[in-house]
């Protein structure tokens, strides 16, 4: 996200700080939507099944959890040219959130629980599949700083975008521990 | 800055292209090719409710299973509807006003250079063309388009194709176009706030800015947060229909002597999350609308607007407003008294601001020596046509009468005027008053002029006699009235879809204009209407980087109009 124009008044943390902003805003709308359907739905009918989460899913929660900490980690480290084995390792335990998330729907296949079986685990798999997917986008974005960071210093625009995606992936990681109370209380 | 650099190729200068001016004309492009498509579908359908069993030659053979031998089957109508309804909201009334001249407009007069992330624009138009030609796709799968309406109720539009021709392939095409529509809308959403909060020029403080920007920004954030809740709809609403999940189907639903397999689920739901986007969805096609009169009435007025301030406050509260009023689409759902009432009270509340920034525009234009040119007729157009259809929105939105109202005409007039015809008459004023700043080329106002009288008239002549008819007990998505109590009623609608026809063909003479003017219209000066804000401070069209340089600095409001005889007015940028 290259922020182009004349900011003769710039704002205190610049156009792409202000993007994820307002993208973690939408974000949250749509699971505040999700879940308001969750309720909804959970109360209009009697189908609903209630099941245990799958273990995983707490360690995938430190996972991420410590994910945030390592990039934070990296973020202090980049002015000095160290951060990129910290910012390698934060998108290893993304990758391994994902992963675990995945495996966390194998268990729940294993027991018959699959999208349509239940509105319990349709909301299941809708929430993690939808969370996972901006986990990914996450991902990428900070591949693409840790591809900037490799290649050299690049001016101030680094930190700038290190910082915006810090920002989006601290609020991955809040945003699943909201997520897995929801699903821990309602399913 | 790199990325200012003017491109050389044909394709990153006219296709694919990352300035927010091209992108903007792209819309505007799009927006006309779909105003058209959805107008030619409203030819068919009032052609067929005067004459139902009159054939429509050719249409037996571009439509042999919907309309054999011309005549088309209640089904066919239906789809035709649902298209229209979905074309002319999503691809005209958001796209023409909002994205289009939004894009262009939004960056120049708050003084950048581009959009604050212009790969990501260019991406944002691109993602709605494709949700456009999935939409249109969906009129040449086997069974054609869906029948469900622009507002696909469930469980109707989740159940598949049991539910009648169109509702397989076609509604799930429908469903795509719209979640593929939601992800082109927020990543355009976020730009313009990103714009307007952080790329303004020197002096450009948020009370300097043009009230059309102002209507932009607050429709972006209204759209913000209106798409982020049809978008995860979407996702159950197709999950619905192709994952055997049962978030909107009820348990014990037989349809077409099959019982669907699905259990519990609530169609009142989709309603709720429907309809908590689609009411905001009202604002975002009329909000750039105020804008654009609040900024073009002044300029032909000569004359500031009567409180800008309480204008941008008005805003603000419908903004908010408009998320707590969704219920009153609900009414007829079975919705406690209770819970109505709640929702009616809001409705009538929100018409408060709605008011006052209609007096606020006669205001402007009491006493002054207006300048009658084609925009400032459209923006009077648009001020008569808004107030017409917000009147019967009072009636609407008391639960008692709604009861009775709801399913007619009533309600089919009151939304085209309102919402269809007022952001029309936006666009159309818009159009004239811009064209010669995007095109450099002057339109004809002579042309113009033919076409905002023949038009307004006809607008009349086409939704009002609805409400009548409403009142009658005319009802809505009937394809022809064959009950007695409806017959007599016949010859208005025959006056109706004349009306209609004729007010369609005068959109030629627009066609023609824009068409014409484009190719060989007189060369625009820099400053036409004598305006004062600083897309007026640059060359028409602009430059690439919009300014040849620099931005310039900003040292006042955007509405410096002096009294007759003393000084005419002062430019934004002017030291």
């Amino acid at each position: 996200m290259t922020a182009i124009g004349s900011v003769a008044q710039p704002s205190r943390q610049g156009p792409a700080q202000t993007g994820v902003l307002i993208g973690i805003a939408t974000i949250a709308m749509s699971f505040a939507a999700l879940t308001s359907a969750l309720v909804v739905r959970q109360a209009a009918s009697s189908d609903w099944q209630h099941f245990r989460l799958p273990t995983i899913l707490y360690l995938n929660t430190l996972a991420l959890i410590t994910s945030s900490g390592t990039l934070e980690i990296a973020r202090r480290k980049a002015s000095r040219g160290a951060g990129l084995p910290w910012l390698s390792l934060t998108l290893g335990l993304g990758l391994v959130f994902v992963l675990g998330q995945i495996l966390a729907w194998q268990d729940l296949a294993a027991q018959g629980l699959f999208l349509a079986t239940s509105p319990s685990s349709a909301f299941f798999y809708v929430f993690t599949a939808w969370h996972g997917v901006h986990v990914l986008g996450g991902v990428a974005a900070l591949s693409y700083v840790g591809y900037r960071m490799a290649g050299g210093p690049s001016g101030r625009a680094l930190p700038t975008a290190l910082g915006a995606g810090a920002l989006y992936w601290h609020f991955m990681a809040a945003l699943w521990i909201c997520l897995l109370a929801i699903l821990a209380l309602r399913i | 800055m790199s990325e200012i650099a003017t491109p050389r190729s044909f394709l990153r200068t006219h296709v694919f292209s990352v300035d927010h001016k091209v992108i903007g004309k792209q819309y505007l492009d799009l927006a006309l090719v779909a105003v058209f498509t959805g107008m030619l579908l409203s030819w068919l359908m009032r052609f067929h409710l005067a004459w139902p069993e009159t054939p429509v030659p050719g249409l037996g053979t571009v439509a042999p299973s919907g309309a054999a031998g011309g005549v088309m089957t209640p089904e066919f109508y239906l789809s035709l509807m649902t298209m229209h309804g979905t074309i002319m909201v999503f691809f005209v009334l958001t796209t023409a006003p909002f994205a289009g001249f939004g894009n262009y407009f939004l960056p120049i007069q708050v003084g950048a250079s581009d959009m604050a992330f212009p790969r990501i624009n260019m991406m944002s138009f691109w993602v709605t063309l494709v949700a456009f030609l999935v939409l249109i796709s969906a009129f040449f799968v086997p069974e054609g388009a869906p029948l469900s309406g622009w507002t696909a109720y469930a469980p109707l539009s989740a159940v598949g194709k049991d539910a009648g021709p169109g509702q397989g392939l076609g509604q799930t095409l429908w469903v795509v176009s719209i979640l593929i529509f939601c992800v082109a809308q927020l990543l355009g959403a976020l730009n313009f706030i990103v714009t307007t909060l952080d790329l303004r020029t020197k002096g450009m403080s948020l009370a300097r800015m043009p009230l059309s920007t102002w209507a932009w920004f607050i429709t972006s954030v209204i759209g913000l947060i209106a798409f982020a809740v049809l978008m995860p709809a979407t996702i159950l609403l197709l999950l619905d229909r192709v994952a055997g999940t049962s978030f909107f189907i009820p348990a014990g639903l037989v349809i077409s002597d099959r019982l669907q397999p699905h259990s519990g689920g609530s169609p009142l739901l989709w309603q709720h999350l429907f309809w908590f986007f689609g009411h905001p969805e009202v604002y975002i096609a009329i909000l750039p609308g105020f804008g654009i009169v609040s900024h073009i009435l002044p300029v032909f007025a000569r004359k500031p607007l009567l409180g800008p301030r309480v204008f941008i406050a008005c805003l603000i509260a419908i903004a908010f407003l408009s998320y707590t009023v969704w219920g009153h689409h609900m009414f007829l759902s079975g919705m406690n008294p209770f819970s109505a009432t709640l929702f009616s009270i809001p409705t009538l509340v929100i018409t408060i601001p709605a008011t006052i920034v209609t007096l606020l525009w006669i205001g402007t234009v009491y006493g002054a020596r207006l300048r009658f040119t084609s925009a400032a007729l459209f923006c009077l157009g648009f001020i008569s046509v808004f107030v017409s259809g917000g009147i019967s929105g009072f009636f609407l939105a008391q639960p008692s009468i709604d009861t009775y109202l709801h399913g007619t005409y009533f309600v089919v007039g009151h939304f085209h005027f309102v919402m269809g015809v007022a952001a029309m008459f936006g666009i159309f004023a818009a159009t004239y008053f811009w064209f010669p700043k995007m095109y450099g080329r002057m339109m004809s106002e002579t042309l113009g002029k033919w076409h905002f009288w023949l038009t307004f008239i006809g607008v009349y002549c086409v939704f009002m006699p609805m409400h009548y008819l409403g009142l009658a007990g005319n009802v809505r998505r009937y394809s022809a009235f064959t009950d007695d109590y409806l017959k007599p009623l016949i010859p208005l609608h025959r006056f109706i879809t004349v009306a209609a026809l004729f007010t369609g063909a005068v959109q030629l003479i627009f066609l023609f204009n824009v068409i014409r003017s484009r190719l060989r219209g007189a060369p625009a000066p820099a400053n036409p209407w004598q305006g004062t804000t600083l897309e007026w401070s640059t060359s028409s069209p602009p430059p690439h980087d919009n300014f040849g340089g620099p931005p310039p600095a900003v040292h006042r409001g955007p509405q410096e109009y002096g009294a007759p005889g003393a000084v005419d007015h002062i430019m934004q940028a002017a030291p």
